[in-house]
């Protein structure tokens, strides 16, 4: 027992070294004495478990003489199943010729095939050749991926990249950057609570309560416009606790499509202000909502320019359809460079024990790409093929859906929205109806993806909705 | 500008908690890596003898690093691929089928039964980090024992479960402490998570032996402990992939329900694509599918799926027997030549007339050396002869060659004799 009170002694030593985690329960981590054994009683535990069953006083042992024969995961329940994963498996098991699959949520061309980009193709047909060798990359990821997207971010000669005042780490896509910024606001921000729209990516929420930060939301859809509660949303951001944090969506919302204006940026921004809140933006999309970089990226940029200090996660799965190789970052713009290089040095900390240091294959396609004049120039196209498509898609489906109503209602809210993601306006029994009767695959929300649409399915989608619409409540 | 100044006064006005320096005066600088140190101090060293002995990637006897052969067909074969959409959460089903059938041996019981839960991570951190986010949802009163030394403090603190340490290391042999092991396994409340090094530990280089292993096992069934096995070198360690599962395959002929976090970044070379794989024997088939289900909802929110390449160049290699094999010769010339450059040490140190005892150096395993050195002795090598290692007197054995093995056995010597 003497040499294990020794050994504690060491570890609490060596705890204490770090950077205090500072308050919530892994302050206590670095704090707790760690001499003598102990032993809990362990919640929803069968009878048979109950070798963890007992309460040891911290100086007495307490050896246990028979192990047991049951399985200790035997409490672990089948996870429920992912919602958008179902809509895809009924889909395959659907044997009509006329299904339709507007529940993915990856671009499709018009033959509905999936598509890797021409650039993505050349860059790693150069990699490929030049041999590269696949030591670790540093734990804040490729430096030339990290300066490439930061200048895509903020535009190559924005002031806050000469100043030194964004710290960017690469992160595991979109959903691994956000992690990391959750991570971080627990950590130096505990107590503060995120607010996300109403509605927004299912995976949001897991993000922050995996993070342990506190959320609740702002008001978004308007399902009597099928556009954006303005109002509501501005009322909500006002009426939250001064030096909130707003999950923004920077371009093309998932999952209704529907964006604010440059104006109604303004206004956020002004709220924000006012507030003293601290604005997050999930930058998912990037070139593939608006086919351009700089417009896409003009949300972001407004803020920054009016000296606000934001993070923003990247994601490079969409506009570069890099989905399988997760690359992306996470940025904190901010006052100093001295407050960036802190804030990088602390979400290393963060990445550290998640998984050491991020892949290299995404990272180093996105800066050879970014990297090459004519690769950038004809990623551009190719972006601007890619959201064209869907542009044109909505235009086809608005103009179906309008020769086919009879009613006149107005559905130009499929052309003011942008980029992967519709939110139709039908309900859960109406979207039901069209899986049901029309074999066309969406969630329950409403949301069809207009990348899984082709031109030539554009008349079928619009009967569909029609007759979902008007004849199911 | 105007903003600014605006933002500024507002945040001053601002009635949250915040300082009014902004946001962040609170967040301190992280501590330096030390490792990190070591490479930038080798790095920025002019000397023409420097020796960089703190790396833990493999080099070769040039003191490059090595992409295998094997790899670099499976990436021409791979490449121009027409797939790039994402992995389920759990990642590539392939790749973890052939992953734990290295893991466990291609005819394992387990395997037949179909009861291993196996999920694609990012490398072995990421299955570790994995794991140790399950145990504290699943099992959240639990403990997890780590040993003395290891690597993984800052994973499980991180997942917010409470550790302990066992002894492992005995710097008086600068072998195994067994028999503090085998006390603090027995002290230690019934039903405890253990973390262990399949093989080739790190930092040590210090395994136990099969015999210890099969002790082990026994100790472990009557404590009823959870065995999770961290192998990072299956291959790399002795040559022989077989052999450097010994402890998994004992442990599990001996009814454990283990967990085992895998990793390709030594193994096949694949450091920078974060390749790697955590399985978990079950008792049922339907249980191994709740706990898959439950690692990809813990994945999900890190990082939604994997990344794919490098699942791919090693399904690739595993599901050909020609690749196949070219791996298990490469993996064998990679051992092989850290096992002849701890040979080449001990000898130059015994030739050099060094009056301590140098057998470690041959009887540990692996990619490292625990040497004994003191932080003075090792300060002394860095300053005195340009050698680059890290402060605890781990010596990296792939940054030893032929060309500079004599120049490091007579830097050692000096510091200790």
């Amino acid at each position: 027992m003497a040499s294990m009170a020794s050994r504690a002694a060491a570890v609490t030593i060596t705890n204490a070294a770090l950077d205090k985690p500072s308050h919530g329960s892994s302050g206590n981590l670095s704090q707790r004495s760690f001499v003598g054994l102990r032993a809990g009683l362990v919640l929803g535990q069968k009878k048979e478990n109950l070798s963890l069953s007992f309460k040891v006083e911290p100086t007495s042992r307490i050896s246990m003489a028979v192990a047991v024969d049951v399985s200790k995961f035997e409490s672990v329940t089948m996870a429920p199943p992912d919602p958008i994963l179902g809509v895809s498996e009924a889909f395959k098991a659907d044997s009509s010729p006329l299904k339709l699959n507007l529940g993915v949520g990856a671009y499709r061309t018009e033959e509905l095939q999936p598509y890797v980009l021409d650039v993505v193709k050349k860059a790693e047909k150069l990699m490929l050749e030049s041999g590269e060798f696949k030591e670790y990359l540093p734990i804040e990821g490729l430096a030339a991926f990290n300066k490439a997207t930061a200048e895509l971010l903020l535009g190559a000669d924005n002031p806050v990249i000469k100043q030194g005042r964004i710290a960017t780490v690469q992160g595991l896509s979109g959903t691994g950057s956000l992690r990391l910024g959750a991570a971080f606001i627990q950590r130096y921000l505990p107590g503060v609570k995120v607010l996300i729209s109403s509605p927004t990516w299912g995976n949001h929420k897991n993000i922050l309560n995996d993070s342990g930060v506190p959320w609740s939301e702002y008001r978004y859809f308007d399902p009597t416009t099928v556009g954006l509660d303005f109002s509501g949303m501005i009322e909500d951001i006002k009426n939250a606790t001064d030096g909130s944090i707003i999950l923004l969506h920077g371009c093309a919302h998932n999952p209704t499509g529907i964006d604010p204006t440059a104006e109604q940026w303004g206004t956020i921004a002004d709220v924000i202000e006012e507030k003293s809140h601290l604005p997050f933006f999930d930058v998912a999309y990037q070139g593939f909502a608006s086919g351009s970089l700089d417009n896409d990226a003009s949300s972001v940029r407004q803020f920054v320019a009016r000296g606000l200090e934001l993070f923003v996660a990247q994601s490079y799965s969409k506009n570069l359809g890099l989905y399988a190789e997760r690359i992306g970052a996470i940025n904190a713009v901010v006052s100093s460079s001295d407050v960036a290089n802190r804030i990088k040095s602390q979400l290393k900390r963060l990445a550290r024990p998640m998984y050491s240091n991020p892949p290299v294959h995404g990272a180093r396609i996105v800066a050879n790409v970014v990297g090459d004049p004519s690769l950038f120039d004809e990623w551009r196209s190719e972006m601007q093929l890619m959201a064209g498509r869907i542009k044109g898609v909505r235009q086809s489906l608005y103009d179906a859906l309008s020769s086919v109503d009879e009613n006149g209602k107005d559905w130009s809210f499929i052309l003011k929205q942008i980029g992967m993601f519709s939110f139709t306006g039908l309900n859960k029994n109406q979207s039901d109806n069209m899986t049901d009767k029309w074999h066309v695959y969406m969630t329950k929300d409403g949301r069809i993806s207009l990348a899984g649409l082709s031109l030539a399915k554009c008349e079928y989608l619009a009967d569909a909705i029609i007759d979902s619409y008007y004849n199911v409540k | 500008m105007a903003g600014r100044a605006i933002a500024r006064s507002n945040m001053r006005a601002g009635k949250r908690f915040m300082s009014t320096a902004g946001w962040w005066s609170h967040v301190t600088p992280a501590p330096r890596d030390p490792i990190l140190g070591v490479t930038e101090a080798f790095l920025a060293d002019t000397h023409p003898s420097k020796v960089n002995v703190g790396v833990g990637a493999y080099r070769n006897d040039k003191g490059k690093p090595v992409v295998l052969q094997c790899v670099r067909e499976a990436e021409r074969r791979i490449a121009g691929s027409k797939f790039m959409e994402y992995l389920p959460m759990g990642g590539s089903v392939k790749f973890t089928e052939f992953a734990i059938r290295l893991a466990y041996g291609d005819e394992a019981d387990v395997l037949n039964d179909k009861r291993v839960a196996s999920v694609q991570t990012l490398s072995g951190t990421g299955a570790c980090r994995l794991f140790a986010d399950f145990q504290k949802r699943f099992k959240p009163e639990s403990l997890v024992y780590i040993p003395i030394p290891t690597c993984h403090h800052n994973i499980w603190r991180d997942a917010r479960v409470e550790s302990r340490l066992f002894r492992y290391y005995d710097p008086a042999t600068k072998g195994l402490d067994f028999s503090g092991l085998m006390e603090d396994v027995k002290n230690a409340p019934s039903g405890s998570f253990f973390l262990l090094h399949a093989c080739a530990h790190n930092p040590t280089g210090v395994d136990p032996s099969e015999e210890q292993w099969k002790e082990i096992s026994q100790l472990f069934k009557e404590k009823g402990h959870f065995p999770l096995f961290d192998m990072a070198y299956q291959g790399f360690a002795s040559g022989d992939t077989e052999k450097d599962g010994q402890a998994i395959r004992i442990f599990m002929n001996d009814g454990h329900q283990i967990a085992c976090g895998q990793s390709f970044a030594k193994n096949m070379g694949l450091y920078g694509q974060r390749v790697g794989c955590l399985s978990v024997i079950c008792s049922t088939p339907q249980e191994s599918v709740a706990v898959k289900s439950q690692l990809q909802q813990i994945a999900r929110p890190m990082y939604s799926n994997p990344p794919l390449h490098g699942a791919e160049i090693v399904s690739t290699i595993l599901s050909d027997p020609e690749l196949k094999d070219l791996w298990h010769k490469e993996v064998k010339e990679m051992a092989d030549r850290i096992i002849s450059m701890r040979e080449a040490l001990r000898f130059n140190l015994e030739k050099l007339g060094s009056k301590l005892n140098w057998q470690h150096v041959t009887d540990q395993i692996g990619m490292f050396c625990y040497s004994g050195l003191t932080e003075e002795q090792v300060d002394r090598l860095t300053r005195e002869f340009h050698v680059y290692l890290t402060r605890n007197g781990r010596i990296s054995m792939a940054g030893v060659t032929t060309g500079n093995v004599e120049y490091l056995a007579n830097a050692v010597h000096e510091v200790s004799k």
